[in-house]
């Protein structure tokens, strides 16, 4: 068969035809090749940005902050997530059934979330910081308008009891008092980014970079014993409940490493819920408030007395007859003594005799060792607030207030200063720096302030303050040797002193080889007693009994049941 | 000659796409199971200090002392009720 032939095959099309269309098809793959060169080459970042947007996600690494322990590792302080419910008003249209069922969940009253949700705002938090398993059943209620929010909240197990130590954070997790601010830069936690592909469903399927390194918060070990905090704290308690007093303090140290075992203040609050607050609560009164010591300053002197060859442990010094006049001014004591030994100054606490020991030394000696001893300047633990006490400079004493500073008024120190200036006797002479976190090699032997047989003759007469015929039998302790001195100031207000008092006693234990210092206050005890050997001292010996058999320190006196019922304690000055 | 080797380097090219494909699945796999472990370490985390807090609640000395002392009728020991070792 012959193929047909075709007329159309013939006919001899002009040549431009065919030039035109190559032409057009050439220009056509120009614009292609010009157009991907444009994409790729000059648009290639752009491009690329717009598409890892559509895949990629930075996602937000959030840093716990650290928890406090205690030296034993028990928890003081931990942050835990909680989440916060919010609702978008005009999403959020409930049935009546609804509301309630939500109100019971959160434990809201349904009128108040009801006048919520008819805010005009277009955020509102419903509840904030509510456990997660709860969280999880108002999720499943599937709410339109209603939304959650991770948050972390910082729980403290121990409550009131260490609440002024550890302190509380604010609504960001960030420390605001105590250990919480002190610590600030160690605890909190620096939260990251980190860049990641995504899936259509949503699951990450790669890493591609951290952007930014999260760094988790520290831990931080105090120096606290919560088991001593415990028995400082409920003491401390019942003494300022017995003696209605107005408020107080009491700080534990370890003689040994300058530790801060126990540090417990009332009134006290619960850090867990700050709702009502007072600024009465939130004092940390062994920091921040100075008050005039009274007669626990008076070992401080006579050691000086010692320390500089003016008088001997024996040394008699005439107290009769109990008064003293300097220029216009007259001290005396509340019961006048006779002939004292300087030991006997100390056990009996007298005004007159601690005076005479001051006037024989230099204000500029007196002053320089008030200045060692810490007094007059803040401790700068980092704790906001830190008071630095009173100490005027020494150019400006008259005799009047040189003899009156000896015996503890016209001076003032925090109840803080006044423990760690105890190291001094408590430690052969030397002072060592405080610590609130745990140390764990003891500091080698710190600044000295006497000698060592100054620190002992010094011990020996402290002890003497405790025993019979001192002003605070009633801070022995069974089975150890007790050394301290009891403090009863009349308290200044505007510049006149008032009938009111602050009882103090610092004192520690075992006097053969001292491990523990304790020292308490007591403002404004009004319920009938108010010298600090009835008041403060009971409370010294409570916590160092137990504090002592807690640490296992082995006793280093004969266990013999305490007389004290016909022992009446000698008066003391004030 | 030319084709077989034509041939076998295009069967080598496409195993090697596929081998890429397949081992490309398998990372993002191990990563989604990364992911998961992780996610597990911190609700793990998280669940442990819950733990932690509700131990030192639970033995806070507060409630012990009420405890040892409304329930169980203990007090601490008289002064002549302690013995110690001989000095």
């Amino acid at each position: 068969m012959k193929i047909a032939r075709s007329p159309l095959l013939d006919d001899r099309l002009p040549i431009w035809r065919a030039r035109l269309v190559l032409g057009l098809l050439l220009a056509g793959s120009l614009a292609l090749v010009g157009r991907a060169l444009w994409l790729q080459g000059v648009q290639r970042d752009f491009l690329i940005g717009k598409g890892e947007a559509r895949y990629e996600r930075v996602l937000e690494i959030h840093a716990t902050r650290g928890r406090i322990l205690d030296r034993n590792g028990e928890a003081l302080a931990v942050s835990t997530p909680v989440r916060s419910v919010w609702a978008i008003p005009e999403d959020a249209r409930l049935s009546p059934a609804q509301l309630r069922r939500l109100a019971a969940l959160l434990e809201a009253d349904p009128r108040e979330l009801a006048r919520r949700l008819a805010s005009e705002r277009n955020f509102v938090f419903l509840k904030r910081r509510i456990a997660p398993d709860v969280a999880r059943r108002v999720a499943d209620l599937k709410l339109p308008g209603i939304h959650f929010q991770d948050e972390h909240r910082r729980y403290y197990p121990s409550g009131e009891v260490a609440a002024h130590l550890l302190g509380f954070t604010g609504a960001e997790d960030v420390g605001q008092e105590g250990i919480e601010l002190a610590l600030e830069d160690h605890l909190a936690g620096k939260s990251g980014a980190r860049r990641v592909i995504k899936d259509r469903r949503g699951q990450v399927v790669e890493d591609v970079e951290a952007v930014r390194v999260p760094r988790e918060g520290r831990d931080v070990v105090l120096a606290l014993d919560s088991r001593l905090q415990f028995l400082a704290y409920s003491r401390l308690r019942q003494a300022v409940e017995a003696h209605q007093a107005r408020a107080g303090g009491i700080v534990v140290l370890d003689a040994r490493t300058g530790e801060v075992l126990a540090l417990a203040n009332l009134p006290t609050f619960n850090p867990n819920n700050r709702s009502r607050l007072s600024g009465a609560q939130l004092r940390n009164r062994a920091f921040t408030d100075a008050f005039e010591p009274g007669s626990t300053f008076k070992p401080f002197v006579v050691a000086q007395g010692i320390e500089r060859g003016r008088v001997g442990f024996d040394t008699p010094i005439q107290t009769a007859p109990g008064r003293l006049t300097i220029g216009a001014a007259t001290i005396s004591d509340a019961h006048p003594h006779g002939l004292l030994s300087v030991a006997q100054v100390i056990q009996k606490s007298s005004n007159v005799g601690t005076a005479k020991i001051a006037l024989d030394l230099s204000a500029e000696d007196l002053w320089s060792l008030f200045d060692r001893l810490g007094f007059g300047q803040p401790l700068k633990l980092g704790f906001p607030g830190e008071a630095g006490g009173r100490l005027r400079p020494w150019q400006r004493w008259r005799p009047i207030e040189q003899a009156t500073m000896s015996y503890g008024h016209g001076i003032s120190v925090t109840l803080i200063q006044l423990a760690r200036a105890y190291l001094a006797f408590a430690r052969d002479g030397d002072l060592i720096p405080l610590s609130l976190t745990r140390v764990d090699a003891p500091p080698a032997a710190g600044a000295r302030i006497y000698s060592t047989q100054t620190a002992r003759a010094l011990r020996v007469m402290l002890e003497m303050a405790v025993q019979p015929g001192g002003t605070a039998p009633l801070a022995q302790v069974p089975g150890y040797r007790v050394a301290g001195k009891t403090g009863t100031a009349n308290k200044l207000e505007g510049g006149v002193y008032t009938d009111k008092y602050v009882s103090s006693f610092v004192g520690f234990a075992p006097a053969s080889e001292p491990r523990l210092l304790i020292a308490v206050m007591i403002d404004e005890p009004s319920a009938g007693q108010f010298y600090g050997g009835a008041v403060a001292a009971p409370v010294f010996a409570a916590v160092m009994g137990s504090a002592l058999r807690a640490l296992g320190v082995p006793p280093d006196d004969a266990l013999r049941p305490l007389q004290l019922a016909d022992v009446a304690p000698a008066r003391e000055e004030m | 000659m030319g084709v077989r080797l034509a041939f076998a380097l295009l069967v080598a090219v496409l195993v090697s796409a596929l081998a890429v494909v397949s081992s490309n699945h398998g990372a993002r796999k191990l990563v989604g199971a990364l992911e998961r472990e992780q996610e597990r370490a911190r609700a793990l985390e998280v669940e442990w200090g819950q733990l932690q807090l509700e131990q030192s609640t639970w033995a806070a000395h507060a409630r012990v002392e009420q405890i040892a002392r409304s329930q169980l009728g203990m007090h601490p020991p008289r002064a002549d009720r302690i013995l110690g070792p001989a000095q």
